[in-house]
């Protein structure tokens, strides 16, 4: 008796899919074929612009606030007159801190709806999962959050801070006050392991030691060992990379372990307004924050994004710099429309440079050749009331530097 | 293709019969109700769905084909052999990053280097462990080897041992948690939490060019196809039936002087290389392979789509994997702020009311048609009969 029966039949059948399967393959391409853009639908009087958010997943906390933010940028738009006559559209999509998800969604705004623009992402391995999507495509991408640099892609424009614009000023202000050493706290990610990588580098360069470097897995609350780990090292400083969660068990472990933001202190650069609220003032009073906006920036451009936001959302909802990134984002590329005359992906990024909006953080320039923008760097302290209040800001936009070009000690680093 | 198959009357047009463990051996009328399944299927993949689908959908259809070859390993180990996988991620991930690597490094060049080594890793030349996979002749079987090679070497230390039932599940679960934590460490040499993104060229094709997608789309269904034909071998095969006397009775196998251990090993390999090749044709159809697909999550998923289909049968690991993805994609493209709860709703709704899964409608289907037996208490306890009788309680 065979072992395997009805062969016969099987290999008949494995015949033709065969068949069909080479008949399907029978239009091979060359090479260059490829690559061909997807013109955004612009025949009505309203323009698509695609929103890519985390709704649901572990990022949801953090992305809906983006989105809450783009919204209130598209409707304020739209209230004006919209964007060349035309109101806009918003096509909201859920990433579900998923990567390949973000690139699928990506790929549906683009092809499906063909939207003008896409506004969204969080994480860096979102972007780097979307990122081949745009330029496939060669559609736009505005990215609000700041990251880790290294990364220059022309259908990207990037709206927060790269590393010289937030984490090189965290060092310099604690190098002013005086920190020889330091401890390197951070989540199990690409962000900061590449920011540990770049504050190592600036350490060896200014003689200031790193005592230790520490990665959690993302969402892990167990940090006895860390904070042990931490506190008998006795640096002068910690820098925290931590991202979500982890946090909230961080600085709890913190505070019991009689660890004080005067005898050591923490510079945070993933904790903002919203996260202050979740981890709760009493343990982050004091702490030190590394951003480019916080609620409390003076000014009259903020004071009417703080208002609006609260009249939309609740006034116990605060503002973050990310919001205010992806917020700005929208209006830059609405200003680069105008200036380029038309949707086109191309005539607004030869468009993008040189562009200026008076936004909440101050007045922010976009810079055309690497499509990040110029941001004033602002380091705050935590207060009792929530709130995050400047202690020192670099006077004037910093010009973004993604690959770090301009600092001699990060010759090794790209 | 229509010359083959001359579908009997009796047997309406239908992709394959529900196949579950026949107690007969399959005579002349159901092996020619495969064939005609089977052509069924290949006309619906290579015919149908590129001429109804836009390429998006297309590529998005690749990509469920390829949860459903993981799909269709996890029905022969789970669903024939009774082993609860919840790690099929790892082997998936396997092959995935044994494809991405050889398709990286064909893209960087000879002599060239990804480009996230010198970002992250300040490499200055390529890591010894990555030089073999520049050879396609070394990385292709490997996307199929490797996750078979550290199946056998974990099943062999774990059935020879006895551990089965929810014991089995955890190591299984916790080895993918392992995997994951490993490859966000070692950022510098596999991409960390972003994975191996960015492919450009399969094989020297340009994947952005839609024909090539469309081909890769192809691949994918015919390797799908191909799959299920050797499942449908191994299950009706001597074989197959010793893999579910082992499930349904581990030890009374065992004193009719069989080894429990080793059928139960080849089951888990075989499924080991399944999600392997899942994996490595996952990566050119979507772009991309990282942790995110390859941990707790993603493995439970894979169970779910399986659950949902039916798992002991043939056909519905991968009609449950399809529908699950495809529900996921279009939820959340209707309902973009609520779609999670619609999900969740509905896999309540099938285990409920479907414990055989979504295969077994077509049995009840069926049995309605032809009246075989007097059925009168009802579809819902026919259902959960039809699926007792496939079935076994979790060990």
């Amino acid at each position: 008796m065979s072992l395997f029966r009805g062969r016969r039949i099987l290999a008949g059948a494995m015949t033709v899919v065969a068949a069909a399967a080479m008949t399907a393959c029978g239009s091979k391409t060359t090479d260059e074929g490829g690559a061909t853009g997807v013109s955004a639908d612009v025949s009505g009087d309203t323009v698509k612009v695609g929103l890519l958010n985390s709704l649901s997943g572990t990022m949801a906390i953090s992305e809906v606030t983006v989105r809450d933010a783009i919204m209130l940028a598209v409707e304020e738009i739209n209230a004006a007159g919209g964007v060349l006559g035309k109101k806009i559209q918003p096509v909201g999509e859920d990433g579900a801190s998923d990567w390949p998800t973000f690139a699928e969604k990506a790929e549906k705004l683009i092809s499906e709806d063909r939207v003008a623009a896409v506004f969204g992402c969080w994480t860096s391995a979102s972007r780097k999962a979307v990122k081949p999507v745009f330029e496939k495509n060669k559609a736009l991408l505005f990215y609000p959050v700041q990251y880790e640099g290294l990364e220059q892609s022309p259908y990207i424009f990037y709206t927060g801070a790269t590393t010289n614009q937030q984490i090189v000023p965290g060092l310099d202000y604690l190098k002013a006050q005086g920190a020889k050493s330091v401890y390197l706290v951070g989540s199990d990610y690409v962000f900061p392991r590449t920011a540990n990588k770049i504050i190592k580098a600036y350490a060896t360069a200014n003689g200031m030691a790193v005592l230790g470097e520490d990665y959690a897995p993302l969402g892990s609350t167990e940090f006895g060992t860390i904070v042990n780990k931490v506190k008998s090292s006795g640096a002068d400083a910690v820098f925290n990379t931590l991202n979500g969660d982890s946090n909230v068990a961080f600085f709890k472990e913190y505070k019991s372990a009689g660890l004080t933001a005067a005898a050591m202190p923490v510079v945070s650069v993933s904790i903002a307004e919203e996260e202050v609220k979740s981890i709760g003032t009493q343990y982050l009073e004091g702490q030190l924050t590394a951003w480019n906006y916080y609620q409390t920036t003076p000014g009259a451009a903020n004071s009417k994004f703080v208002a609006a936001y609260k009249a939309k959302y609740g006034a116990d909802k605060p503002t973050s710099d990310p919001m205010e990134a992806a917020y700005v984002g929208v209006h830059l590329w609405k200003a680069m429309v105008e200036k380029a005359g038309a949707f086109d992906v191309e005539k607004v990024r030869s468009a993008s440079d040189g562009i200026t909006f008076d936004a909440p953080e101050g007045l922010v320039t976009v810079d055309g050749k690497t499509q990040h923008i110029a941001k004033t760097a602002r380091i705050g302290k935590i207060g009792a009331d929530g709130l995050i209040t400047e202690v020192w800001n670099s006077g004037k936009p910093v010009a973004p530097d993604p690959y770090l070009k301009t600092y001699p000690w990060a010759s090794g680093l790209s | 293709m229509t010359a083959v198959t001359p579908a009997p009357p009796s047997t309406a047009v239908a992709p394959a019969p529900a196949g579950a463990a026949p107690p007969n051996p399959p005579g002349r009328r159901s092996r020619l109700r495969t064939a005609a399944g089977f052509a069924f299927g290949a006309a619906l993949l290579f015919a149908v769905a590129p001429l109804v689908l836009s390429d998006f959908r297309l590529a998005l259809l690749a990509k469920y084909l390829c949860v459903a070859m993981v799909a269709v390993g996890i029905g022969i180990a789970w669903g024939r052999g009774g082993m609860l996988t919840l790690g099929q991620g790892v082997f998936f991930g396997l092959g995935g990053y044994a494809m991405a690597m050889h398709l990286k490094l064909a893209d960087a060049g000879p002599g060239g280097m990804p480009d996230f080594m010198q970002l992250y890793g300040q490499l200055d030349e390529l890591p010894l462990w990555w030089r073999p996979f520049a050879s396609p002749w070394f990385a292709l079987p490997a996307t199929v080897l490797l996750p078979m090679a550290v199946a056998f070497g974990l099943g062999s230390l774990v059935f020879r041992r006895r551990v089965r039932g929810a014991y089995f599940a955890i190591l299984s679960q916790a080895l993918a948690a392992a995997m994951v934590i490993l490859l966000i460490g070692q950022q510098g040499t596999t991409g960390g939490t972003n994975g191996l993104t960015d492919i450009k060229g399969f094989f020297g094709y340009d994947l952005d060019d839609p024909v090539n997608q469309r081909m890769v789309y192809f691949i994918i269904a015919g390797t799908l196809l191909a799959l299920l034909a050797l499942t449908r071998q191994l299950i009706h095969s001597r074989y197959g039936e010793l893999l579910v006397a082992v499930r349904d009775g581990e030890e009374r196998v065992r004193f009719l002087g069989y080894d429990p251990a080793s059928v139960k090993l080849v089951a888990y390999v075989v499924a080991a290389g399944m999600a392997g090749l899942a994996g490595a044709l996952f990566v050119p159809a979507v772009g991309i392979i990282s942790p995110a697909l390859i941990g707790i999550v993603p493995s439970i998923e894979f169970v779910i789509g399986v659950a949902v289909g039916g798992r002991a049968t043939l056909l519905g690991p991968v009609l449950g994997a399809v529908a699950v993805a495809w529900a996921r994609t279009a939820l959340s493209e209707r309902f973009p702020g609520t779609w999670t709860y619609l999900q969740g709703l509905l896999f309540v709704v099938v285990v409920a009311f479907l414990p055989g899964g979504l295969a077994s409608l077509w049995a009840l289907a069926r049995r309605r048609d032809v009246g075989a037996r007097p059925v009168r208490r009802g579809w819902l306890p026919a259902a959960r009969r039809r699926a007792e009788r496939t079935e076994v309680p979790a060990a």
